[in-house]
């Protein structure tokens, strides 16, 4: 198993706001994380990534224990998170960013090839490569935000709702890009999103937070045959 | 002619004269874009190296002029470096996550701190520092005077924002600083060691003042209060020139918290109460 997450829990300061999470994501595989607003989706990310306090569970990666690591060193070990609000280096570049984003990297040739793929792959970034990450449009902040993450060259891609605030249409090609990503290079991902038919276009299986419990597991295919989950979903 | 003759040689000490307080300013800028906060004791940081310049060059002039003056920068700037970054480590950190008012506090009680240990070390007396060549000196172009520390002073500043501007924009530490000044917490996720990036900006911006510091002491000689007067025209040009950024390139709000107020210049008698 790539990444474990077992009975985890995680506060902000005194304020407990997951109560027991399991999830794991098989090495090659695309996991989504669906739930309600508030039920503790990006908080769930934020302890993998370590950027906020886990008093209790086991979170494991590649076989070590990361719980309570610091995000530099858990971004270190090929975790690649995307956060929540895209978090654009707003006065920096788009290629700027890029670079921040193979900040680890010593192999150059790898960098520029990635560069390029990045820039096949979203060529609003290719237009807008000498912009400044505050005057991208939100679609295209998202894009540069998960160009930066792929940059690290990760094992696992952590995407925090990259269809937030999007228009259906740009958050149908920002998904079109992030399954082309997966297709090319195999890489693994946990995908947060609200939108499970967009989730769904991505990911193998999912997982079901509610109220910070992890409540329910499944395949794609199991999960779209739920009544409860079309329901709450889905759109009916 | 003698008039303006007279008006060139005052806008060339104007120029050195600003250069210091543009020099001062941007450490305190290098500060605030890391961390967003003002640094009261950015000048209390610059004297304390030009002290420790003072002393090296002391003890090594008498053997060779140029040498030792020399020596006695690089060590002061060395020190300076670390001392910025031990500060930011062992100091500033401790209140991360706190309010922000009590981070610019915090600096303003460093500034206390650091000129009385400037007091107990060197006393109160003004100090000459020795330097490369007499300050009184002056050459004359064309029947106008102009002064050799102005010209040097002018072209050590212009020489040292090119060199950090080049550090920003060329480098990769550079590009770190940045990242960590933009966003922290997202430059984290990119596995950037935050907390490093801190102190070298706390460094940098120390060995800023430090130099700006020894300029100035080589013509007005050393006395711990000698920047309590300029960290007010500094903060005047920061906030002139933005706080936020070097470059003018910013397009957020400040984030400074202490923008509208100018501090009353401290009086070295303040330090030992
Ligand atoms: N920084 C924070 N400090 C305190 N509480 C927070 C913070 N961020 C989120 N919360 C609370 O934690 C709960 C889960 O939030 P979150 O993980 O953002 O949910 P989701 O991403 O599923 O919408 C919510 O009740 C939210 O109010
Ligand atoms: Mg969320």
């Amino acid at each position: 198993m790539l990444l474990e997450l077992e009975h985890v829990a995680a506060a902000y300061g005194p304020v407990q706001v997951l109560e027991d999470v399991s999830l794991s994501v098989p090495e090659g595989s695309a996991v989504g994380i669906l739930g309600a607003n508030g039920a503790g989706k990006t908080t769930t990310l934020r302890a993998i990534s370590g950027t906020v306090r886990v008093p209790s569970g086991s979170i494991r990666f590649k076989g070590n224990d990361i719980r309570g690591k610091r995000p530099e060193l858990v971004a270190a070990l090929g975790i690649a998170h995307v956060p929540e609000g895209r978090g654009a280096l707003a006065n920096l570049t788009v290629q700027e960013n890029l670079r921040v984003g193979a900040y680890l990297r010593k192999d150059r040739a790898g960098i520029e090839s990635d560069i390029a793929f990045l820039l096949d792959l979203f060529p609003n970034l290719e237009r807008r490569y000498g912009s400044n990450g505050s005057a991208l449009s939100g679609g295209e902040q998202q894009m540069m935000a998960i160009g930066r993450a792929f940059m690290a060259k990760p094992t696992l891609l952590v995407l925090d709702e990259p269809s937030l605030g999007l228009a259906p249409s740009t958050a149908k090609t920002v998904y079109t890009a992030i399954a082309r990503l997966r297709d090319e290079t195999g890489i693994s991902m946990l995908v947060v999103e609200q939108n499970a038919n967009l989730a769904f276009s991505v990911v193998d299986s999912a997982v079901v937070l509610e109220t910070g419990r992890s409540v329910l597991t499944g395949s794609t295919a199991e999960l779209r045959g739920n009544d409860e989950i079309r329901r709450a979903y889905l759109g009916g | 002619m003698n008039g303006f003759g007279t008006f060139v040689q005052l806008v060339a000490d104007g120029l050195a004269q600003g250069s210091l307080y543009a020099a001062l300013a941007l450490a305190i800028v290098l500060v605030n874009q890391a961390t967003g906060l003002i640094n009261f004791a950015q000048g209390g940081m610059a004297v304390l190296g030009s002290y420790i310049g003072m002393s090296v060059g002391n003890l090594l002039v008498p053997t060779n002029l140029i040498l030792g003056v020399l020596i006695g920068i690089i060590v002061a700037v060395a020190a300076s470096f670390g001392l910025g970054a031990l500060i930011e480590r062992f100091v500033m950190r401790r209140f991360q996550g706190g309010e922000e008012d009590t981070k610019v506090v915090a600096t303003i009680g460093l500034l206390t701190l650091i000129t009385g240990i400037i007091a107990l070390i060197w006393g109160y007396n003004f100090l000459p520092y020795p330097f490369f060549f007499n300050t009184g000196l002056s050459f004359t172009v064309g029947g106008i005077a102009i002064s050799l520390w102005s010209l040097t002073t002018f072209l050590t500043i212009v020489a040292l924002m090119i060199v950090l501007q080049l550090l920003f924009t060329r480098t990769k530490v550079g590009l770190g600083l940045r990242a960590v000044a933009d966003n922290p917490n997202s430059s984290a996720l990119s596995g950037i060691r935050v907390g490093r990036m801190l102190m070298i900006g706390w460094g940098l911006a120390a060995a800023l003042g430090t130099i700006a510091g020894i300029l100035l002491a080589a013509k007005a000689q050393l006395n711990p209060g000698n920047f309590d007067a300029i960290l007010v025209y500094a903060l005047a040009a920061v906030i002139i020139g933005g706080v936020d950024s070097p470059s003018a390139r910013s397009s957020r709000p400040s984030r400074s918290r202490c923008s509208r107020t100018s501090p009353a210049p401290m009086s070295p008698g303040s330090a030992t109460t």
